[in-house]
């Protein structure tokens, strides 16, 4: 199983704008990873579709004639809003496809609304990305995917791994966090002076992506209580 | 050569100053390396021609009646996006101002 693409992760692109996928595919790149960039959410389908015809039936003939057999997708990145088909209803789709349902899907936003944010993650979003998005962003990435490879070869490790990213991702809340909640109730209230000495800091810094990632803790923050970003300083496995 | 590029410099950091330029448009420049030395002009020649599209569909439809704001509104989204996205931070504000006049319904704003 994508033997091709052993040591190098396929990240598949959705955005209705051109501008928008000329970046992400240069972010993408200049991260190492392999990128294909669609302008749809229905060629996404159609790519992710195709794909999965490979990976199940050989012997079906690909319409991309360049690569062939093992065209695997390690992980989708989206806008949000697109004409027809948004990132949402994409990732949908995805999760509600038993083939599909394992890859990682990130969504991006230009706008930053709490409540989209949270139906987003509630889905099954790994991530969500403010746009213009960065390339210290894309850091955020790797464990997504690596988690997925993983998935593939060991089954019982797949939950070890997932527990302690979701306690080294400091940015993001995702819903498999809530399982966490009993656990970090004790910890939550030193890591709320944390997490407002730190926006602190953060505001004191330039613009640009500390502003959205305050943004993004404060939409969050209004909205879900329960969950707060981890700053443990647990080491990371991966 | 030495003066034009310096001059070059000096513009840049002026468009930096005057808040046509913000940070985006630094975090393009770190993207262009050898494996792609013409990123920057590339983005910013699509983003002028989807620009021009986009203005040229905006007039159109305000010269509609009656007008369409939900789709000018649109428009002026996708005009936002992709000014964010390359970094210019005047035409992206001009968008925010744009976007309360249609919610406003305000023709001549």
């Amino acid at each position: 199983m994508g033997l091709a693409a052993e040591s190098q992760f396929h990240v598949l692109a959705v955005d209705d704008s051109i501008i928008d996928r000329k970046l992400i595919e240069r972010l993408l790149k200049t991260s190492s990873y392999q990128v294909t960039t669609v302008d749809s959410g229905s060629k996404a389908l159609e790519f992710l579709g195709l794909c999965e015809n490979d990976e199940t039936n050989p012997n079906t003939p690909s319409v991309f004639p360049n690569n062939h057999q093992e065209v695997e997708v390690n992980l989708v990145i989206t806008d949000y809003c697109m004409p027809g088909m948004t990132g949402y209803d994409l990732l949908k789709k995805i999760k509600e496809s038993s083939s599909l349902k394992n890859i990682p899907v990130v969504i991006m936003s230009s706008e930053n609304v709490p409540s989209r944010i949270n139906r987003c993650l509630e889905e099954g979003a790994e991530e969500f990305f403010l746009k213009p998005v960065r390339l210290s962003d894309l850091s955020r990435l790797k464990p997504h995917m690596k988690k997925t490879k993983l998935k593939h070869q060991k089954q019982e490790t797949e939950q070890k791994f997932e527990n302690s990213e979701i306690i080294q991702n400091d940015q993001k809340q995702t819903p498999k966090s809530q399982i966490q909640h009993s656990e970090t109730e004790s910890q939550s209230q030193t890591q709320l002076q944390a997490h407002s000495t730190i926006d602190q800091q953060q505001q004191s810094l330039q613009q640009g992506n500390n502003n959205k990632r305050k943004n993004m803790e404060q939409g969050l923050s209004s909205d879900t209580d329960r969950t707060r970003p981890r700053y443990s300083g647990i080491a990371t496995v991966v | 050569m030495d003066q034009l590029q310096r001059k070059l410099r000096d513009y840049e950091a002026a468009m930096f100053q005057q808040g046509f330029l913000d940070d985006q448009f630094s975090q393009l420049q770190k993207l262009q390396d050898d494996s792609s030395p013409d990123f920057v002009i590339e983005v910013m020649t699509m983003f002028f021609d989807d620009s021009e599209k986009l203005l040229n569909n905006i007039s159109r439809a305000l010269e509609q009646i009656p007008v369409n704001f939900k789709q000018i509104d649109a428009y002026v989204h996708q005009q936002k996006g992709s000014s964010a996205s390359v970094g210019a931070a005047r035409v992206k504000n001009i968008c925010a101002t744009f976007r309360s006049f249609c919610e406003a319904q305000n023709r001549d704003g």
